[in-house]
């Protein structure tokens, strides 16, 4: 009895280890969301395309939808564009929120490279974004028809992360699986 | 002139510097709080700065957002669940006690109660054996009654005269 509860010291550090090696995986960039499970904050904001129209969360209601979160300021969102093109093409109805940008600039952005977004929420403040706890575009949630965030993800979609979080829910939810390639 | 023109350029940067950041509260009672609370709010992007200290745009966001709950007459406490039902518990430097935040708590009193645990070990249980290792040197003190006459002829030798 004595002899093993030498090896206590041990196996305590063995364990420390192996938490901390786990804790290498970890991307300390990725927050947990706070907003998985609950209902899209409810909003009244002007649409990017047409500054005298509101749009609110009735828009997408009882439709299962990703809501995007973009800026042409924003790098990462030149690089997963084309995959929301393709998504689009592949009928997933996908909302954009236009997140502290300027409005001239978005709407030659969306003419340059393509318009994925059933419509825009035109966020000029960032009010909305603090609402969904944003903290740097691109962001993109899926939102069920129940108005529920089932998942978010804070970064670039592309193939890999397709697949890896949305393909399987999104399957789930509506029935159908988009794809992307391997370029998007 | 010269001189002149340097006092301009030294009190015009400081005007600039002064220029940097000013909040302006309805309520100057406001502001201690509003201090406290951005120190301890941490800034989402940033990771290892609070509010206070980031100056990146949404720590600008959220340092307008934490002086409008203020002046709307929330309570510290109703600003942080206003940040964490947004941002999570991260926003908080001081996590508050709940399901995934106990074991942090809890961490250092296990850690302390195994130290104890521990001291107690080394410290109480060898005290038997200790005990055990006196007695046995009180019957070698026994000396035999030789030694003890030569100890005793010794001890007078060297008392003084």
């Amino acid at each position: 009895m004595n002899r093993l509860a030498l090896f206590i010291p041990l196996s305590l550090f063995a364990v420390l280890t192996l938490i901390l090696l786990l804790g290498l995986d970890k991307d300390p960039t990725e927050l947990p969301s706070a907003l998985v499970g609950e209902p899209f904050p409810a909003f009244a904001m002007p649409s990017l395309q047409d500054p005298e129209s509101l749009v609110t969360q009735q828009d997408f209601a009882d439709q299962v939808v990703l809501v995007n979160v973009w800026a042409t300021w924003c790098f990462a969102c030149r690089i997963e564009h084309p995959s929301l093109n393709a998504l689009a093409e592949q009928g997933v109805k996908i909302i954009g929120l236009n997140y502290k940008d300027q409005r001239k600039a978005a709407q030659l952005w969306l003419l340059e490279r393509g318009n994925p977004y059933s419509f825009n929420i035109y966020d000029e403040l960032g009010s909305l974004g603090i609402d969904l706890g944003v903290y740097g575009a691109p962001e993109t949630y899926l939102v069920d028809a129940q108005g529920i965030i089932r998942h978010r993800r804070v970064g670039v979609v592309d193939k890999r992360v397709w697949e890896a979080e949305f393909a399987a829910l999104y399957q789930e939810l509506t029935g159908t699986t988009p794809v992307l390639g391997a370029t998007q | 002139m010269k001189l002149l023109l340097f006092l301009m350029l030294v009190l015009q940067s400081q005007l600039l510097l002064a220029n940097a950041e000013v909040v302006e509260f309805s309520d100057e009672s406001l502001r201690p709080r509003y201090q406290q609370l951005i120190e301890e709010l941490r800034c989402p992007k940033c990771q290892n700065q609070s509010l206070a200290d980031s100056n990146s745009p949404i720590s600008n966001d959220l340092r307008a957002q934490v002086q409008r709950l203020l002046e709307e007459d929330l309570s510290d406490q109703q600003i942080k669940d206003y940040l964490v039902a947004r941002y999570s518990d991260f926003i908080l430097y001081r996590p508050e006690v709940n399901q995934t935040t106990w074991l942090l708590w809890g961490s250092p009193l296990v850690f302390v109660l195994l130290g104890l645990l521990v001291v107690y070990r080394l410290y109480f249980k060898q005290r038997p054996s200790e005990s055990q290792s006196h007695s046995q040197s009180q019957n070698s003190d026994q000396i035999s009654p030789e030694d003890q006459q030569r100890l005793d002829s010794l001890l007078t030798d060297r008392e003084p005269k």
